[in-house]
């Protein structure tokens, strides 16, 4: 079934998704629509407290329900008890000691899903409860009790910036400001609700399917709970409704779990979690409580910052760690200051714990340091952009974490422009205030920028692989060790691959991601798709045509090296009436016996940091945005509308215009829900928001008309110059609606989400006890 | 548990079955019809991923049991494309950029048919009323929006070219 035709489509062009087709008609497979032969249901059964030590379980009334088969525990695991990318702390199925509410502690494996539910409420777990810690300050304060031994003081991170002399810096100051900010807990809300399905076999190992974001990382997670070698556990990912970084974690548990009661029963075992699960078990984003100390000149120019946040890292280490390094990079925002003192920590607690989420750190450091940039203009009696142009990094500016940007086009203040430009910036912000007179409903217009360093950085070893493999009928197949998890990956490759080929889209097939077809690429995490795995399939699409030119030059009389491959046909370049059918090429590059499949690796350019200073080449390289906000706040219920949000990032090179639009489009609309509507709520540990009709995410009928501009500077570093464009969309939203807000109503809030009671009141009316985050003080 | 024998039309199809009466339509389309492009988000009718279109209808089928949909047809998004031609709605999706993930996709296009079917040329305000109870993560819905409404557009061309047609004839 085809709906469109099949046209050449190379990188830059607005290529269909490659997967569209299957995905409007039903077909695409996603993990819960899988069912096998003999297969089992599995069903984790979940602590019933935060903080407690497990003295007893009884399993016995479990196995004796109808249709169980096993009921499993830590003592049926025959490998490493626990996982972890930073520590491998996190229990598969907790033995001593239960950590947060999504904690599993027994597995039932039924012959349908209904008896394994039914047993689990019948497996009796005798606890006693131990003091809880649900207050990341109290929990790195003294008197707390240690969550985990490994962590003594429960300090899961602490990443510090020291440069200059603040002190000195704050001297120099005409005004100093001192401001405390505060973000929320949020959940992905993918679509999808986690699922996997794990199969016996082949050979003594074991095969799992499913909602995997990180196909490499799971697969050390099962490999090291069956005590298996990676080579025997095959992690085949499916089609992925939505993760934004949410399915890494809680799948490596999900499916560490399925594997295990496949490998034990011999039948395949499968668990989906429903919606009320996911919230509960699946990791979040980072509340941050954020202190700000500032000092500027009367001309604008920064002297001095002094920045302490803390971050509510949960049960598990998860990735705190690194999110709370990225924080660091970004913390005093993309200004040039010549002292900076920095501290950043973690804290275990026992709410739920916290992980990646698009933006991983960024989003919380920008809604403080942008608003707080606009405070900084108010108090000057400055225009906000203005103040941003004075202090913004150019061309050979140097960040707070000691890296000289001379590698690439610095288009802060170029991004700055065309946003405020498009928006009708100056005009607004000049006239609305007048407008605003005695109306009940006040406008405002608001803006926020950002740069965002590329890919992992210094966080770790960054390379990636891909496969090409022309076929001798001229179709080919596209390999990646990254995965598509709805960003358009698929197309974004096999866009490059049909570019270097010279092929239409319609030849490329894109296998789904499997570890045990191409070698681990690292996470799918960090925006990090386009700019790494892009490149590593560039290089193998390069050598897949060599080989075809190597065969065509002879026959057109030229050297392979004069040859140019365009819509389905390899010609001599410059002299288009010497050509062949990319076919025949095919043809004689198979009968000369070259080899047609090739391999591509691609690592990233060398990158490195001092943790004692916090100094070094974090990134190798970064992206720039603006967000212009214009809101219309009602002053008698303090409901904010966001009625227009204009866009302007800088993405390298567009690979295809219409997926970055998407990205744009859909990261603002989930940055406005984490401006004004979202909160997970936690009561002691408890998780209050339980389904989509207490976590509200915006509809159609919330989000604002978004107006992209996509900027193209061109990067040495990415291919055909890409960068990224996935997290840098969804980072700013918030603050540039905070400041729009200000601009309205003359109020400043410093705590997300601005619902309605914050921007009448100025406070939440919900109770205090036992929140966390923004409203736990 | 009590079972019920129910007889339904999908996608044009009669089909008999014996099932429990608590079972969910979304539950016999999924497991007893095999039909797993209807998807299941939260099971509470707020997501809107299962809708289904019972007797014209855009329905959550997490929160219609089946033995009510006895002597009732249902189309699901298996049932839109015909001799293999995609509906104008499913192809406006891949045009304009409407499918990210894909995981609303089907509960999405189900309710913009709907719409269409009750209302040929709805407003853009129209359009997002329609779609308000099916989430999407991944689009920001716009390039949703903008699908329907050219689907709206080419399907009122095909209509009055059909009619000139006919007219012709």
């Amino acid at each position: 079934m085809k709906c469109t035709d099949q046209m050449w489509h190379p990188v830059g062009a607005r290529a269909p998704r490659v997967d569209g087709v299957d995905k409007v008609t039903g077909r695409a497979v996603f993990g819960a629509d899988l069912t096998f032969d003999n297969m089992l249901w599995g069903q984790p059964v979940r602590t019933r407290y935060p903080h407690a030590r497990i003295i007893s379980i009884d399993k016995s009334r479990a196995e004796a329900h109808p249709g169980v088969v096993r009921v499993l525990t830590t003592a049926d695991v025959p490998g490493s008890k626990t996982f972890g990318v930073v520590v491998p702390h996190q229990p598969v199925l907790c033995w001593d000691r239960v950590r947060f509410m999504g904690d599993a502690v027994a597995l039932v494996l039924a012959e349908s899903r209904e008896a394994a539910r039914e047993a689990a409420r019948l497996v009796q777990v005798e606890y006693e409860e131990l003091p809880s810690i649900f207050d990341p300050e109290e929990a790195i304060g003294p008197d707390a009790p240690t969550l985990h031994d490994e962590y003594p003081g429960n300090v899961a991170a602490h990443h510090v910036v020291r440069k200059g002399d603040v002190e000195r810096g704050f001297a120099q100051a005409d005004v100093i400001l001192e401001r405390d900010y505060t973000t929320q807990l949020i959940e992905h809300a993918y679509i999808e609700p986690e699922a996997a399905v794990a199969l016996p076999g082949p050979g003594g190992g074991v095969t799992v399917y499913g909602s995997i974001q990180n196909p490499f990382t799971c697969r050390r997670a099962v490999a090291g709970v069956l005590g298996l070698p990676l080579a025997r556990v095959r992690i085949v990912q499916n089609h992925m409704g939505g993760s934004f970084g949410g399915k890494d974690e809680v799948m490596s548990a999900m499916c560490a779990r399925t594997a295990l009661g496949a490998q034990i029963t011999g039948r395949p075992v499968k668990i989906v979690n429903t919606r009320e699960e996911s919230l509960v078990e699946s990791y979040k984003r980072h509340p941050y409580r954020m202190h700000y100390k500032i000092g500027v000149r009367r001309d604008g120019r920064i002297t001095a910052m002094e920045v302490r946040m803390l971050a509510d890292a949960g049960g598990y280490a998860s990735q705190s760690a690194f999110v709370t390094w990225r924080s660091t990079v970004q913390a005093t925002g993309p200004y040039v200051v010549e002292n900076v003192k920095t501290d950043i920590y973690a804290a275990f607690t026992n709410n739920t714990y916290t992980g990646a989420m698009r933006g991983f750190g960024s989003p919380q450091a920008i809604f403080a340091n942008e608003s707080l940039m606009d405070e900084v203009a108010l108090e000057l009696g400055m225009d906000p952009v203005q103040l941003r142009m004075v202090n913004g990094f150019e061309g050979g500016s140097v960040t707070a974490t000691g890296h000289k940007l001379d590698e690439h086009t610095v288009s802060l203040k170029e991004v700055v422009r065309k946003a405020t430009e498009a928006a009708g910036w100056d005009g607004k912000r000049a006239r609305l205030p007048e407008e605003n007179q005695g109306k009940a409903t006040r406008r405002g217009i608001g803006m926020a920028c950002s740069f965002r360093g590329c890919a992992l950085g210094a966080e770790g070893v960054d390379a990636a692989a891909g496969i090409v493999s022309v076929q001798t009928d001229g179709s080919v197949l596209v390999f990646s060790g990254l995965a598509e998890n709805g960003q358009g990956l698929k197309t974004i490759f096999s866009q490059i691959a049909a570019t270097e080929l010279g092929i239409t889209l319609d030849r490329v097939v894109f296998m789904e991601t499997d570890t045990s077809t191409v070698p681990d690429s690292g996470p799918t995490v960090a925006s990090r798709s386009t700019i790494m795995g892009g490149s590593a399939v560039r290089i193998a699409a390069q050598k897949a045509r060599d080989a075809l030119f190597e065969g065509a030059a002879a026959k057109l009389g030229a050297e392979p090296g004069e040859l140019a491959a365009e819509n389905n046909e390899i010609c001599v370049a410059g002299d288009p009436a010497r050509r062949m059918r990319f076919d025949d090429a095919v043809k004689i590059a198979w009968n000369e016996g070259r080899l047609m499949a090739q391999f591509g690796w691609h690592g990233a350019p060398h990158v490195n940091w001092d943790e004692h200073t916090g100094q070094g080449k974090a990134y190798f390289t970064y992206v720039y945005a603006c967000q212009v906000a214009e809101v219309a706040v009602d002053t008698q219920t303090g409901q904010v509308v966001v009625e227009r949000m204009t866009a302007a990032h800088d993405v390298g090179r567009a690979i295809n215009p219409q997926s970055v639009e998407g990205q744009i489009r859909g990261g603002v609309a989930m940055s406005t829900g984490y401006g004004l509507l979202e909160e997970v709520e936690l009561n002691e540990g408890i998780t209050k928001t339980r389904n989509f009709d207490e976590y509200l995410i915006p509809t159609a009928m919330d989000v604002p008309e978004v107006r992209p501009i996509i900027v193209e500077n061109a990067d040495p570093y990415g291919p055909y110059g890409a960068k990224t464009i996935g997290e840098p969309t969804c980072e700013l939203g918030a603050a540039a609606i905070a400041n729009a807000i200000c601009h309205a109503s003359g109020k400043r809030i410093r705590a997300l989400p601005m619902d309605m009671e914050r921007v009448l009141l100025g406070r939440t009316l919900r109770p205090m006890r036992g929140r966390r985050g923004s409203e736990a003080r | 548990m009590e079972a019920v024998r129910v007889r339904i039309t999908v996608n044009g199809e009669e089909h008999v079955k014996t099932v429990p009466t608590c079972m969910t339509l979304l539950r016999l389309l999924r497991e007893e019809l095999d039909l797993t492009g209807t998807k299941e988000g939260c099971s509470k009718g707020e997501c809107g991923a299962c809708t289904v279109i019972l007797d014209g209808v855009p329905v959550n089928s997490c929160l219609v049991l089946a033995y009510q949909c006895s002597g009732r047809s249902v189309v699901t998004i298996e049932g839109l494309a015909r001799d293999g031609l995609l509906h104008p709605v499913q192809e406006a999706f891949v045009r304009h950029g409407a499918v990210q993930c894909g995981f609303c996709t089907p509960g999405m296009i189900m309710s913009a048919v709907a719409l269409l079917d009750a209302n040929p040329s709805p407003t853009q305000r129209e359009i997002r009323e329609a779609i308000s109870g099916n989430l999407c993560r991944c689009t920001g819905y716009k390039a949703i929006i903008e699908a329907i409404d050219d689907a709206a557009q080419r399907m009122a061309g095909w209509v009055d070219s059909q009619a000139a047609d006919e007219a012709r004839v």
